[in-house]
């Protein structure tokens, strides 16, 4: 039989409709679980997996990728709405979708957050069934000296999300890599500022910092202010649903998203925040309206919300290929694989082909199920911001320390948590921006280690970071966006590009 | 707002500890794991062989697991119905992050499985056999790159005690730690090492379809259905297995501690784990009362020398 074959009877399997029940309950609890900032797809997985000891596999496999994609999605909602990132990788959604929601463009901003991940998750599933074995041999080309290049390049562009002035920009990027050096370093195995302290041997939780320093952050802004609050929030103004101008300016940026997103999610140690930084970053440079960026461009949404999707489709590229967990939630994946006697890996695509293309079209179904469940919420959804402030806030602050304490219930975790919270209060009444703290936290590290492997392996010779032609050509890009807005800056056309660092907070 | 009801149900029932439980076991690490997965195989096989009613898991994550172990030495002591998950990179993690909490401080009961380490190198590597690698690794240490799990876990150890066994300094060893063996399998894959060393799960089905070559088991005698030698045959003196055991609170009465021990004995005994053990590929390897006391005082202060040696306990 043919690949397209296979697909076809996978969905056929799929689309049985206890199948199709299986595939609605796990979207509906992805998304629930998605939500709510902390906890993630990967311990509402593990918590299912006894239940569907009872299901067949086929059934058990696709409520699994409803709760995947559904938690990839379920993230942006409260992102665009609350500016409250569910998961990393909505965290950059949040940017430019919670100024539009304030500007009485929520509605849009949800419907292009679902329709992009929805064509991000249909291509890149269909990346998946076609070109994974060509995939996988790209993601194993990156080593640790091409991924030193590629955070190299990450660090560059993310630059644009900075904000305003540059010095601040930095300055939060800093604060981001002193926090990420707290705890085990991984390669020697020995405990770094953590003072002892037993709670810090593991680092910081990227979701407890971005959720204080959002959530909290933003609450304690909020509440600081009074009644005197400058911003009125219009929950709706025009269309609920996107205009002509929105599908148009929305298109490129999800194909943009996809193909940025769908490798990096392949790569063993790519990870989705990292494509959602490049896209984001992307579209800033492309846009034609880069004036909008960090008042509510609608591509700043719809980009990043497509990489991340199709970062998740990604990882079950390394998974179904290699057998090689790269996520909390593959591993779980993979342990359910187990649980039907399967051994994920090169032999699983020709052993078992049945399962296998099962679940990339219970994938697609998943995908199906999620745009219908996402866009008639829509409507719903937008009217979270005509509840009262007082009411709202106080609602932000209980579920984030709720999916705090529930993903790591610690006493010590719920301190950082207020205590981020209050540093991102700072830093929003002193103007500097809170992204760049968390790319820092999340980057940082992998930077440091990539860079520490590379030269581990090479005994110290420097040169190895540039001999090798990915790596070369990687950081030839970085130097030239690097270069380039110098050059440009310097032939007088700055006051472009500083309305193009336009103020994100 | 139905979403946000839904989560709050399910973050409530997280944050509870359920109050009806025959047993609580605390995985000491993000679910996914093996520690995880244990606890969570112990759980579905206690409740449906009926040993007992109600078994909860909650994950402890952090720290090679010294982070769960410290919160159950001081919440569960006395508590006959509370048990942790954990294992041989538990004994090293406590030495390398400087633990004030110790295996002595919980009370062990069992080992129930156990997998010994691979080691391997990509199809295309000039390196055909051990001797070919111990030879590289005489020649040059520092060109030998070895890349395996987070440092000072099992695999590290296992190098150091090849490269002590060998002749070589451990401490000039290049070992490349990875978060897991799954980074450092495309690590292995990719060639961007010379030598890969995790559990034999880790690598099975690469071995099998031929992209990895097997070059020696980390066990005592050859495992069968494992087509490879050991490293004792190879003349180094080197024996490692990464084991998962149960632990019970301390401070529990001679009565107790039998109790909990006859419960985990009727659970490696049961069909049901027997079952769970074959499909998710794990040695059983079984072994509880002073036995098992004795093997894991050896363990210790093996672990603690080797770590000295290569230098990451001073």
């Amino acid at each position: 039989m043919t690949t397209f074959d296979f697909l076809l009877q996978g969905m056929l399997v799929a689309a049985q409709p206890m199948n199709l029940l299986y595939a609605l309950i796990g979207v509906t609890l992805g998304t629930a679980v998605g939500v709510l900032p902390g906890i993630g797809p990967a311990l509402t997985v593990a918590l299912l997996l006894p239940v569907t000891y009872r299901l067949d596999p086929g059934g058990s496999l696709i409520m699994f990728a409803g709760i995947y994609y559904g938690g990839m999605y379920g993230g942006s909602t409260t992102s665009i709405l609350l500016n409250t990132p569910g998961e990393s990788a909505s965290i950059v959604t949040a940017l430019e979708g919670n100024k539009m929601a304030r500007k009485g463009r929520g509605g849009p901003a949800l419907a292009t957050a679902a329709i992009g991940s929805f064509v991000a998750g249909l291509i890149a599933t269909l990346g998946l069934a076609f070109i994974a074995p060509f995939v996988v041999k790209l993601a194993l080309v990156f080593g640790p000296r091409e991924y030193f290049a590629l955070m190299v390049l990450a660090f560059v562009t993310v630059s644009s999300a900075f904000g305003d002035s540059t010095l601040r920009g930095l300055t939060s990027l800093f604060i981001g890599f002193a926090l990420a050096i707290i705890g085990i370093d991984q390669l020697t195995g020995q405990a770094r500022m953590s003072f002892g302290v037993p709670d810090l041997l593991d680092g910081i939780e990227v979701t407890t910092l971005a959720v204080a320093m959002f959530a909290i952050g933003e609450s304690l802004y909020i509440a600081a202010q009074g009644e005197q609050g400058p911003d009125k929030v219009e929950a709706v103004k025009g269309s609920v649903w996107m205009t002509a101008q929105d599908w148009a300016r929305s298109w490129k940026a999800w194909l943009r998203g996809t193909l940025i997103g769908f490798p990096i999610g392949a790569m063993p140690a790519g990870g989705a925040e990292i494509g959602t930084f490049l896209s984001y970053a992307a579209e800033k440079r492309l846009s034609k309206h880069p004036e909008e960026f960090g008042h509510g461009a609608i591509e700043g949404v719809a980009g990043p919300e497509a990489a991340n999707n199709a970062s998740a489709a990604g990882t079950l590229v390394p998974l179904l290929t290699l057998g090689l967990p790269t996520t909390a939630t593959a591993a779980i994946m993979l342990a359910g694989f187990q649980q039907y006697g399967l051994q994920p890996g090169p032999l699983l695509f020709a052993t078992n082909p049945q399962l296998v293309w099962g679940l990339i079209a219970s994938l697609l179904i998943a995908n199906f199920m999620l745009l219908v469940l996402n866009l008639p919420l829509v409507g719903l959804w937008v009217k979270l911001l005509t509840i009262p402030k007082p009411w709202l806030y106080a609602g932000i602050l209980l579920f984030a320390t709720l999916g705090t304490i529930g993903a790591n219930p610690s006493v010590f975790e719920l301190g950082m948590l207020l205590a981020f919270g209050v540093l991102g209060y700072g830093m929003r009444i002193f103007g500097y921006p809170i992204a760049p703290v968390v790319v820092g936290l999340i980057l940082g590290p992998l930077a440091e280690q990539q860079l520490r492997r590379a030269l581990a392996i090479s005994q110290g010779d420097v040169t190895v970071l540039f001999t090798s032609p990915v790596a070369a050509v990687l950081l030839v890009i970085a130097a030239a966006a690097l270069i380039v807005p110098l050059i440009l800056r310097a032939r007088g056309r700055g006051q472009v590009l500083s309305q193009l660092a336009a103020n994100e907070d | 707002m139905k979403q946000f009801f839904l989560a709050s149900i399910l973050a409530g029932a997280l944050a509870l500890p359920a109050v009806a439980a025959d047993y609580t076991i605390i995985a000491p690490a993000n679910p996914g794991g093996g520690w995880d997965q244990t606890a969570r195989s112990i759980q579905s096989v206690m409740q449906t062989e009926g040993i007992s009613g109600n078994v909860q898991v909650q994950n402890v994550p952090g720290a090679g697991g010294t982070i769960g172990l410290a919160q159950f030495a001081s919440q569960s002591a006395g508590n006959a119905n509370a048990l942790i998950v954990g294992g041989y990179v538990m004994v090293g993690a406590i030495l390398t992050n400087k633990s004030p909490v110790s295996l002595n401080d919980v009370t062990p009961i069992a080992r129930l499985t156990g997998e010994y380490e691979a080691i391997v190198v990509p199809a295309d590597s000039p390196l055909k056999s051990m001797g070919d690698l111990v030879e590289a690794l005489k020649k040059d240490p520092g060109a030998v790159s070895w890349g395996g799990g987070s440092a000072g876990g099992t695999d590290h150890i296992a190098v150091g005690l090849i490269a002590k066994a060998a002749g070589v300094d451990p401490t000039k060893i290049n070992y490349i730690a990875f978060s897991g063996g799954g980074e450092a399998l495309a690590a292995i894959l990719g060639s961007q090492v010379t030598a890969g060393i995790s559990g034999y799960g880790e690598f099975e089905s690469q071995i099998k379809s031929g992209t990895l070559r097997l070059l020696a088991m980390s066990s005592a005698e050859r495992i069968p259905g494992i087509d490879a030698p050991t490293i004792k045959e190879g003349g180094l003196d080197v024996v490692v297995q990464n084991w998962r055991m149960v632990a019970a609170a301390p401070g529990l009465t001679d009565e107790q501690k039998a109790a909990v021990s006859a419960d985990v004995e009727k659970l490696a005994k049961s069909a049901g784990w027997q079952e769970t053990l074959k499909t998710k590929g794990w040695t059983d390897t079984y072994l509880a009362g002073d036995a098992f006391k004795e093997q894991l005082a050896k363990d210790v202060s093996a672990t603690e020398t080797i770590l000295k040696d290569i230098g990451l306990v001073k």
